[in-house]
């Protein structure tokens, strides 16, 4: 029985008595945050990302005025066009397969358990998440290839040097999701399923795994998508005959401008990603109730290489310790790249130095300024982004977590939740091309927006929504319908139950969601490449001009630029975590 | 219950909000730009992600002319020409550079720059690299093949010079390319091959050169600093594709021979050019802006900033690129209207040849 400690699912509760649905205020002031709660954030999407795109993808499909859908027909009779979007499919499928079953371990060891050196392994594995690609390109590239540390595997150009670089990427963000759920779960649930004879093992399939399947199936859909469009990594280290729907997008937008072609891809691309986020859907509803959470502290326990005193066999350290070392693994293996950046940074001619560190400062490589000023630069846009997105994602969280009673209702609930999730499944180079089409005078006002660089921030911000919702988002599902309930019936308004029991909930998970979406911000490169001014450019648009340029010192420049943004994050991720407040469950 | 359909009356509502937002002139979601500029004041450059210039010289401009310069930089040079194009109703600047000799004929015949004649003194020597009445050349550089000479000497083999050697058994397995479909100078040496050997025989030469080991690299960085043994990244293969100036950048920094060098009979010939965008707010700034860039000042500050030689024969060249990147005497060459008819066809048929 999976129910032991979960309490039934508030809408299907049979009892007359039963606790009503998540309460949507009936006050004026509620009505008013409701509609702005669904209005804000459905109006920013669609002025920064439905109309850019659709505004590009209708070019492709309008020929002298007239709709022109013979495109279809041309495209898909390319037998090129099918291995395309078959290669999409294997690459993204087997690469979140792998992530996610060597995530799920990770989640335990790193958010489960506690243990010396924690903080630093979990802000570790979310570095590669924000690296460029052209420089995890040449981290990956320099160890796979002939003559290599790693050369005697014949992996490059392969297959599965592009799956193992796609579970480098994503791997955190398995981690973080499974993670921030697993460490909340309510621990009494398996202790008494323990109790009652089963095993660690099936204690863990029967109870603990059916609790995560929401969070899992999250994280799942997200590096699904972060997969299905990755660009640079295929094509650095797979290249074009390895190519994607993505890569695809890009040749035919950038380099033939053949718009139509791109426009076709597009509306694949766009029924993959919808029918992967609905597959995904399904999984979480079936298994989304509201699940005793505990507070962190309760919940995770130390993890120990010996058998804790007087504890009996098969009291589930085994299964324990295989995780710790699977993880353990996993993140030997993540390092290999993230160390092999670091030395190469510090290779100077014939020997060794600081060097590149150095010469950070100055602006002599061609560049238009220098590492540390495009630093702040990014940091800056994060901010701005990660405030942005926090907002836009936090309502959407909000609403999307309610549950209507009717089946209409909850169904506008799930569309808006797929709805945001979205831009991580568009081509960043459609959207891109979408903005120059659509915003040199947006609504009529005297403005270029394209070169301004305000579409920066709110690029970036359109990708950070979809990350702040998925983690914000299971942990508001899973507050039990009750509390709500409880709180009305002691006289609380509907506006006093949102602030006194969901924002403090929400908020325990706000700094992963901070921690995430700045970055996510502060890495994005393919939208940000195409705005960015050139006189302010961001960290990772600095690295790929300066990588983009001959000599030994641009070269050695941009990866130390790498190695101090892998530090930043890092630092910032490890910061964001401590943010979380540590209330204590036990109130309820 | 009135909460229930709230939900989707608002959903409605926002929806509809939306629709309204994106038709309508009425939204001030978008009001926050910076300061509107006085016509004339500001020019705005569009070119490609390796225009650069010494510090100072933008200013100097403005210095010069009161006018101030806005660069904006969209992608490679071939995205900068196909962003021209999408955007030539409204176009995103005044002036543009870096359109090359491989993508001119497709941006004349776009009709996205319009013609101009420039007096600067140096017109006469940009007029002798082409670009017709609506392009200015401001420099130009080639596309070669280039040679790790210390592998070679610590192997004793003989380097290749022509582009036949490099299918000959003693140098299999030696060889990285950009791939001509995403990198431009991957391209470049594309065309190459078709000048070499005729619009019928390329095909074969790179069925040749794939036999004998060729490595496709995704772009130019990687090729040259992941594959190849001379860039500093320390890659197995010592022959790259890359540009006659690399050399200079490799040699040892307490003086000395470089260590690399290109292969003179291998080479394209690449020249990139300036034009006044249609449709530009300041017509008169871009052409200014033009006259600048065919300047002494700018035009000596290329080799160092942009890797290319100046078109202007008045100014010195840096004395490493004399002795280290000489330019090809016979460069190979492609009339600029055969790649704009051709282009998709010769990356098809490359693709298929090559990638497979």
């Amino acid at each position: 029985m999976t129910t032991l400690m979960t309490r039934p699912d508030a809408a299907s509760a049979p009892q007359g008595g039963a606790p009503a649905p998540a309460r949507v205020g009936t006050g004026q002031g509620m009505v008013v945050f409701w509609v702005a709660a669904v209005a804000l954030p459905l109006l920013f999407l669609g002025v920064f990302f439905a109309w850019p795109v659709v505004a590009l993808v209708a070019r492709g499909f309008v020929t002298d005025g007239s709709l022109d859908l013979s495109g279809f027909v041309d495209v898909f009779s390319r037998p090129r066009t099918w291995r395309i979007v078959g290669q999409t499919l294997a690459q993204a499928t087997v690469a979140t397969v792998l992530a996610v079953s060597l995530g799920i371990p990770g989640a335990y060891v790193l958010y489960r358990r506690r243990w010396r050196g924690r903080a630093v392994v979990r802000a570790l594995v979310t570095v590669p998440f924000v690296l460029p690609t052209v420089v995890v390109g040449v981290a990956f590239r320099s160890l796979l290839v002939s003559g290599g540390p790693l050369g005697f595997l014949h992996l490059d150009g392969t297959f599965w040097a592009i799956v193992a670089a796609l579970v480098f990427f994503d791997y955190a963000v398995v981690v973080r999701g499974v993670g921030g759920m697993w460490e909340r779960l309510d621990p009494r649930a398996s202790q008494a399923a323990r109790a009652l004879g089963a095993s660690p093992w099936r204690a863990f399939r029967t109870v603990t795994l059916p609790a995560l399947v929401p969070a899992i199936a999250s994280s799942a859909s997200l590096v699904f998508l972060f997969c299905a469009t990755a660009f640079g990594t295929v094509l650095i280290l797979g290249g074009l005959q390895f190519g994607t729907i993505e890569t695809e997008i890009w040749v035919q937008t950038t380099q033939f401008l053949d718009l139509r072609a791109a426009a076709v891809l597009s509306v694949v691309q766009l029924a993959i990603v919808a029918f992967a986020l609905t597959l995904a859907g399904r999984a979480r509803a079936r298994r989304e109730r509201a699940l005793a959470l505990a507070s962190a502290s309760d919940a995770v326990r130390p993890l120990t290489l010996r058998r804790p005193a007087g504890s009996p066999r098969g009291d589930g350290h085994g299964l324990a310790l295989a995780a710790a070392g699977a993880t353990a693994v996993v993140v030997v293996l993540l390092c290999l790249p993230l160390v092999n950046l670091v030395v190469r940074s510090l290779r100077v001619g014939d020997g060794w130095g600081l060097d590149h560190y150095a010469a950070l400062g100055s602006t002599s490589s061609g560049v238009p300024v220098s590492v540390w000023t495009a630093l702040a630069t990014s940091l800056r846009t994060a901010l701005v982004a990660t405030v942005l997105a926090l907002v836009v994602g936090g309502l959407v969280a909000l609403v999307v977590s309610r549950r209507p009673r009717r089946a209409l209702g909850r169904r506008a609930v799930a569309g808006l939740d797929a709805v945001f999730m979205l831009p991580l499944g568009v081509s960043a180079v459609t959207v891109g091309f979408g903005f120059l089409i659509s915003m040199h005078d947006p609504f009529g006002l005297d403005v270029d927006l394209r070169t301004s660089g305000v579409l920066v921030p709110i690029a970036q911000a359109v990708v950070a929504v979809p990350l702040v919702v998925r983690t914000v988002l299971p942990v508001l599902r899973a507050i039990d319908p009750s509390l709500r309930s409880a709180a009305a019936t002691l006289g609380a308004s509907p506006g006093r139950v949102l602030r006194t029991v969901d924002l403090p909930l929400a908020a325990r998970s706000a700094g992963l969601a901070i921690g995430f979406a700045f970055a996510a911000s502060l890495g994005e490169f393919g939208a940000t490449s195409f705005l960015a001014r050139p006189t302010d450019p961001t960290l990772p648009v600095l690295i790929f001009k300066l990588i983009g340029r001959p000599g030994a010192d641009s070269y050695g420049m941009a990866l130390a630029a790498s190695v101090i943004l892998a530090a930043l994050t890092a630092a910032i991720v490890a910061t964001c975590e401590r943010l979380r407040t540590p209330t204590t469950g036990g109130d309820w | 219950m009135p909460r229930r359909q709230l939900l989707i009356t608002a959903s409605v509502a926002a929806a509809a909000l939306a629709l309204t937002a994106c038709s309508s002139g009425d939204d001030d979601t978008a009001a926050t730009p910076s300061g509107t500029p006085t016509a004339g004041k500001d020019v705005t450059l569009v070119t490609h992600d390796s225009f650069a210039l010494s510090d100072g010289i933008l200013d100097d401009f403005t210095k010069k002319t009161g006018i101030t310069v806005k660069v904006v930089q969209p992608g490679d040079a071939g995205t900068l020409v196909n962003q021209l194009v999408l955007t030539k109703d409204a176009p995103l600047g005044d002036a543009t550079f870096g359109i090359d000799n491989t993508f001119a004929s497709r941006a004349t015949d776009e009709g996205v720059v319009v013609p101009y004649t420039s007096s600067a003194p140096a017109a006469a020597d940009a007029a002798k690299h082409g670009g017709g009445d609506g392009l200015t050349a401001i420099d130009y550089g080639d596309v070669c093949i280039n040679v790790d000479h210390a592998w070679f000497a610590k192997k004793k083999l003989a380097e290749p010079t022509t582009l036949d050697d490099l299918t000959k058994p003693e140098y299999k397995d030696l060889l990285v390319v950009p791939n001509a479909v995403t990198s431009s100078p991957g391209f470049a040496f594309l065309l190459a091959t078709i000048g070499a050997k005729g619009e019928d025989g390329w095909q074969d030469y790179w069925t040749a050169l794939k036999k004998n080991g060729l490595k496709v690299a995704d772009g130019w960085s990687d090729a040259y600093y992941t594959d190849f043994s001379g860039g500093g990244g320390g890659g197995p293969r010592p022959l790259v594709l890359s540009y006659a100036s690399s050399p200079p950048e490799t040699v040892p920094e307490g003086g000395g021979d470089a260590t690399t060098g290109a292969l003179l009979g291998t080479c394209f010939r690449q020249t990139e050019y300036a034009g006044v965008l249609a449709g530009a707010k300041n017509p008169v700034g871009a052409q200014e802006l033009i006259d600048f860039l065919l300047s002494d000042e700018v035009q000596a500050d290329i080799p160092g900033s942009m890797y290319m030689y100046p078109v202007s024969t008045s100014v010195q060249i840096p004395d490493e690129w004399k002795k280290w990147a000489p330019l090809s005497s016979s460069p190979f060459d492609v009339p600029s209207d055969d790649i704009t008819a051709h282009r998709s066809e010769w990356l098809a048929d490359w693709s298929a040849t090559v990638i497979g």
